[in-house]
Parts: structure tokens; sequence; C-alpha cells
């Protein structure tokens, strides 16, 4: 393999794995403080790209009002879904929230088909975003940088908000133990809504890169990312950004290269996340940065 | 506890005259009585589509059941339903395809010259399909069975959708993506319902015995199972090598039933739809299974009103396409929102239970009196 083909795979996988990483932090987010697997997170993704295809073209807005819209309104539906179907059944085993967290993927899902059929639609990428420019030998489109850079940048806020900020603090407590914190005076239904606004905040904003970088989207492109991404929280760590983030571009590296260097393994590309799932879980189920649970009796 | 037999002679004389009486049913339905009888007084039978619909409660019936065992009664969240149902479609299909159809079906890749030649009467490739999925239960559990809880459902998604993709790309076993057409429909009323009585039968016969006592105590606490002296483990595996067992043969079934089967059939929303059924119905009852598959099959279908152009004279409404699936899980959430144990939670309908309610009719009657 030449040193450009191995940059331009080397790019590619930077970009799919902090596409990854994006929406993992969503998912060890909520899973860290509710325990939960929040299985409509990849829908969410969906939902950010839909919203802004339409607020570009039906509503003809400018493509940065139609990120921004897209994202608030990413946000506020994670907070209503947080609402309506998570928090009637926080007392509840957590297999019952498992099953709703079910039931608001499959409704997400079948809404979007309804609303916006189930055809795939191609995606208008601009013109500046794509036009190949030619770094080292390695002809790239300025999307593949825009990505991970966009990746950095949101990470470092998240980071920002999570160890230097009031309601970040809260956040923290509230993984550790939910029940002092409630005793110690934090509203802990409102910071675990800002859990999810900011999730599905960063699951719209990955989504809608997504949906620039493979220009195609149908109600069911968020399922097979969302699972990945999952699994991603799992090997980083699951309750740590930082793991989540790592774990995301591990897994992005995982599926460019095999596929990269053993081309006749391509149509098993999907099965690759799972395999590393089933492997981390058997040999360090804690994941890289994960810190050890003592299991109470 | 006092000792009661397994069936008493009142509870076998009942079972056999509700039998008699579904087999009767049965025998109407399907248009063979009116060709046998030739009596002018017997209402027509059930056309194919009404036909179509009681096979699928029965093979959903089969599905929720296995599903049941693995969740409700030994509480292991397994979401890899649709890959063992896969497992036993594709496997009996093979069995029961004549090697002339073989032959035109695959044309992307040659069948291998094992599986051409093969051909098996339809009651063994059923079974087959059901030990193949087994084996395969067998090799995922072990690695998979020590996860806990919602790790286990990750994981064993995970695997359905690898089965999804083993079977897209192994071209010469299963025909790749073109998925195999044409299949004979031999699933019919009177086979699907024989299948689930004696899954039924064979299914309450385990859960009351000592080893089903031993499922339940591991869902309800397993590290006190553990204490007790239960292997963990071993009652775990033995119950998701069961539930894989029976999704095999409701796969081979619906295979059977359908007369198509394609990769795009076996995603995780196949999976959904029967943990649906066990959900609604009540996890740990298998006269829940039945109930909610009955309900949420017959739901589905009429559904279909929704989706179709409405005209009310004055105004009109088009149809939505895929408006029956947001109904359909607007209705999942309602239900574990509002009345998580479903609709039997883990109570079940026995001749006991039933005389209990008869005569308590009765006494309200009397009182009222």
């Amino acid at each position: 393999m030449t040193l450009e083909l191995f940059l331009q795979h080397f790019f590619n996988a930077l970009t799919l794995g902090s596409l990854y990483g994006l929406i993992a932090i969503g998912y060890t987010m909520v899973y860290g403080i509710l325990r939960l697997i929040n299985f409509a997170h990849g829908d969410i993704l969906m939902l950010g790209a839909y919203f802004v295809f339409y607020g570009t073209t039906l509503f003809c807005l400018p493509w940065p009002v139609a990120v921004v819209v897209a994202i608030l309104g990413s946000a506020l539906l994670g907070v209503l879904m947080d609402k309506i179907a998570y928090r009637p059944l926080r007392s509840a085993p957590r297999i019952s929230a498992l099953i709703s967290a079910i039931a608001v993927s499959f409704f997400l899902e079948s809404l979007a088909v309804v609303v916006f059929t189930g055809l795939p639609r191609p995606v208008h990428q601009p013109e500046w975003l794509v036009s190949i420019i030619t770094i080292g030998g390695a002809r790239l489109m300025p999307l593949t940088l825009l990505v991970p850079g966009v990746t950095a940048v949101l990470v470092a806020a998240l980071l920002y908000v999570v160890y230097h900020t009031k309601p970040g603090l809260a956040m923290q407590a509230i993984s550790k133990d939910i029940e002092t914190t409630r005793m110690l005076g934090v509203s802990v239904d409102k910071i675990i809504a800002l859990t999810f606004a900011i999730g599905s905040a960063l699951a719209a904003a990955s989504g809608i890169m997504w949906a620039l970088r493979y220009p195609q989207i149908n109600p069911y492109m968020g399922v097979f990312p969302g699972f990945k991404a999952f699994i991603a929280a799992v090997f980083g760590g699951i309750g740590s950004i930082q793991g989540a983030v790592v774990g995301g571009l591990i897994l992005g590296f995982i599926e460019i290269m095999t596929v990269a260097f053993f081309p006749e393994l391509s149509g098993y590309r999907d099965a690759f996340a799972f395999i590393l799932l089933v492997v981390v879980l058997l040999v360090k189920p804690t994941g890289l940065f994960g810190e050890k649970q003592e299991e109470k009796i | 506890m006092n000792a009661k037999p397994a069936f008493n002679k009142r509870d076998a004389a009942l079972t056999a005259l509700a039998l008699a009486v579904l087999y009767l049913f049965l025998w109407w339905a399907d248009g063979s009585m009116a060709g046998a009888l030739s009596w002018s007084f017997l209402p027509s039978p059930l056309n194919g589509y009404e036909i179509q619909i009681l096979n699928l409660v029965a093979v959903y019936g089969i599905l929720a059941i296995s599903l049941n065992i693995i969740y409700g009664f030994t509480g292991m969240f397994s979401l890899g339903h649709a890959g063992f149902m896969a497992i036993g479609a594709y496997v009996s299909a093979l069995c029961v395809l004549s090697p002339e159809q073989k032959e035109i079906m695959w044309i992307i890749d040659e069948i291998l010259p094992p599986l051409a030649a093969l051909h098996t009467p339809f009651w063994f490739s059923v079974i087959l399909g059901g030990v193949v999925a087994t084996i395969f239960a067998l090799f995922i559990g072990i690695p998979v069975l020590r996860l806990g809880g919602d790790y286990l459902g990750i994981a064993t998604l995970g695997f359905s959708e690898i089965i999804r993709v083993l079977i897209v790309n192994a071209t010469p076993i299963t025909n790749g993506s073109l998925g195999i057409k044409g299949i004979p429909c031999y699933t019919d009323l009177f086979t699907s319902f024989t299948w689930l009585i004696i899954v039924i039968f064979c299914t309450v016969r385990l859960l009351n015995s000592n080893f089903g006592n031993v499922l339940k105590a591991v869902r309800d606490d397993e590290i006190a199972a553990q204490v007790m002296g239960i292997n963990v483990f071993h009652a775990k595996l033995f119950s998701f090598c069961l539930g894989a067992f029976l999704a095999g043969a409701g796969g081979a079934l619906l295979g059977n039933l359908l007369t198509t089967i394609d990769p795009k059939m076996f995603t995780f929303l196949l999976t959904y739809n029967i943990l649906m059924i066990v959900v609604a119905g009540g996890l740990g009852s298998i006269t829940g299974s039945i109930i909610g598959s009955v309900i949420i099959t017959v739901l589905l279908e009429w559904l279909r009103v929704v989706e179709e152009p409405l005209d009310l004279g004055f105004i009109h409404i088009p149809g939505i396409p895929g408006m029956r699936m947001v109904v359909f899980s607007v209705c999942l959430l309602i239900i574990i929102l509002y009345r998580r144990e479903g609709i039997m939670g883990m109570r079940e309908i026995t001749w006991n239970s039933i005389g209990r309610w008869f005569s308590s009719l009765g006494q309200s009657k009397e009182d009222k009196a």
C-alpha cells in the first residue's frame, strides 16, 4: 500500500471514528447516569439529519441556521423523550426502561417513515466541502478534515462543561449516587434532562456530518451507527467521555483499516463491531477507561 | 404444599375437549370439512387471508413462548431471536426444496454440492432447523451468557445481525441477498397448531417441573439461586438453547408459511415484534404469550385500515402508508408505561382458575339476589 493511499484511509478512519465518538458520548453519559441503553439515540441522529435536509430544501434556510435549528430541535426532542418515556420508569426495573427505549426507537423510526417516507433521499453537499484538495499526495475532501475538527471542538467544550461547571459537577455526582445527590438538593430531573439535551445535540451534530459524509438519508440510517457507537462506548469504558471518544476512534480505525488491508472481508464490515464487543466484555468488561464497579449483594 | 398429580382427570378431560373443539374448528376453517361432509348448512369456511392470519397467530405463539422461556422465565434479556429464526428458516428451506429448484435458483454462485442433493420431509426440516439454531446458541451462549442484563441484549442483538451478514455473504449456501423463493407452503392450519400445542404442552410440563423452579429462581435472584447450590450458568445455557430451538423451529414454520425468505426479513424489527407480543401478553406467562400473539397479530392486520384511504362521504382522508407501525409502537409504549406487567402479568389461565371464575360469577349473582 502506498503512503498516499494509507493517508487517505487514515483520514477516512479518523472521520468515521470521530463520528462514532460523538454518538458514543450520548450513550455513555446517559448510561453513566441512568444505567440505561438509550436505544433511541441513533434515531435522534437520523432526525437531526432530516431536520437539516428539510430546513435547507423545504424552508430554504441557509446552512448555518438550519444546522442550529436542527441541533436545538434534537436537544428538545431528547428532553421530551426523557420526560415522556423514561422519567415515569425511574423506579421501575431497569429492563422496563430498556423496553421503553426500544419502543421509543421503534416509534421514531416508524414516524420518520410516515412523515419523510421510507425512500432514501440524496443530500446536497455544499460545493466547498467536497471540492478535492491534495495534501501530501493524498486526495481529500475538506469535509474529512472538518469532521474531526468539529468533533475536537465539541468534545473540548463538553469536557469543560462536565468538569468545570456546576451542572457538570451535578452530573458526575448523579452518576456516583443518584439518591444522595437528590438529598443534597440537586434537582436531579433537571440535570438528567440536561444530559439528554447535550447527548441529543451531539447526536444531531454527528447525524448532520454523517449525512454530509455519506450523502444519503433514510429513516433507518441511525440504527447501525447507534449500535456501533454504543459498542464504542462500552469499549472505551461506559460512563467515561474520554473513553467514548477513544473507543469511537479505535472502532473507526478497525473498520476502515481491516477493509483497506483485507478487501475480501468488506462484506463482513458490520460484524466487526459486534465481535469487538464480545471480546471486550469477556476480556475487560469495564473497558479502557471505565471504573471497576464492586457488585453489591 | 399438598402434592397434586400433574394431571387430574377433570383437567385431562377438559383439555381433550378443548383440543377436540380446536381441531373441529380448524377442520371447518380449512375448508376440508365442507368437502368431506357436504352439509349445506355449514357456514362457508375462512378465506385464504383469514387462514394466513390464523397460521401467523400459531407461529407467533411458538416464537413468543420461546422468547418468554429465555426472558420471562429465566430473566435473560436476549434480543437475538431474529437470528435464530433466520437459521431455522434457511435450514428448513434448504431441506425441503427439491434439487431441481435449487439448481435454478442459485444464480450468483453454484450451490454447495452436498446441499444441492439434500431433500428431506418437512417435519424433519423443522426439527433440523431448531437443532442447528441450538448449536449456534450453544456457541454464542457459552461466552455471552456470562454477561449481565442489558449487555447481553446488545451482544445477542449483535449476534443476530452477524447471522444476517453471514447469510448475505455465504452465497453458495444461502443464495445471498436474493433470498430463497418458491418454498413449498407446508405450514397449513393443522401443522402450525399441532406444533403450537406440542410446544405449549412441553413448555408447561417443563416449567411446572423442578427444573422450571430452577429457572424461575435464577430469574428472581441469581445470587440467591447460586447460594442454594444451583448451577446458574447451566440453567441459563439450557434455557437459552431451548428458546433458540423453538425460535429456529418457529422460523422454519414461518419460512414455509410465507414461502419466501430473504435476509432483510430477519432484522431486529422482527425481534421487536416478538418482544412486543411477550411484553403485551405478560412476561412469565404462557397463556399471556398466546393471548398476546392473537391480539398483536390481529391488531397488526386490523391496523391496515389506517393505511387505507377513508371516505366518510363529506370528507376524504387519504391513506398513510406506514401508519400502523406508528400506532403499534405507541401501543407498546403505553403498555410499558401504564401496564408494565402486560395483560396477564405472571398469572396463567388454568382450568382451576376458569372454574373459580365461573363459581365467583355464580356467587355474585346470589349475593345480589
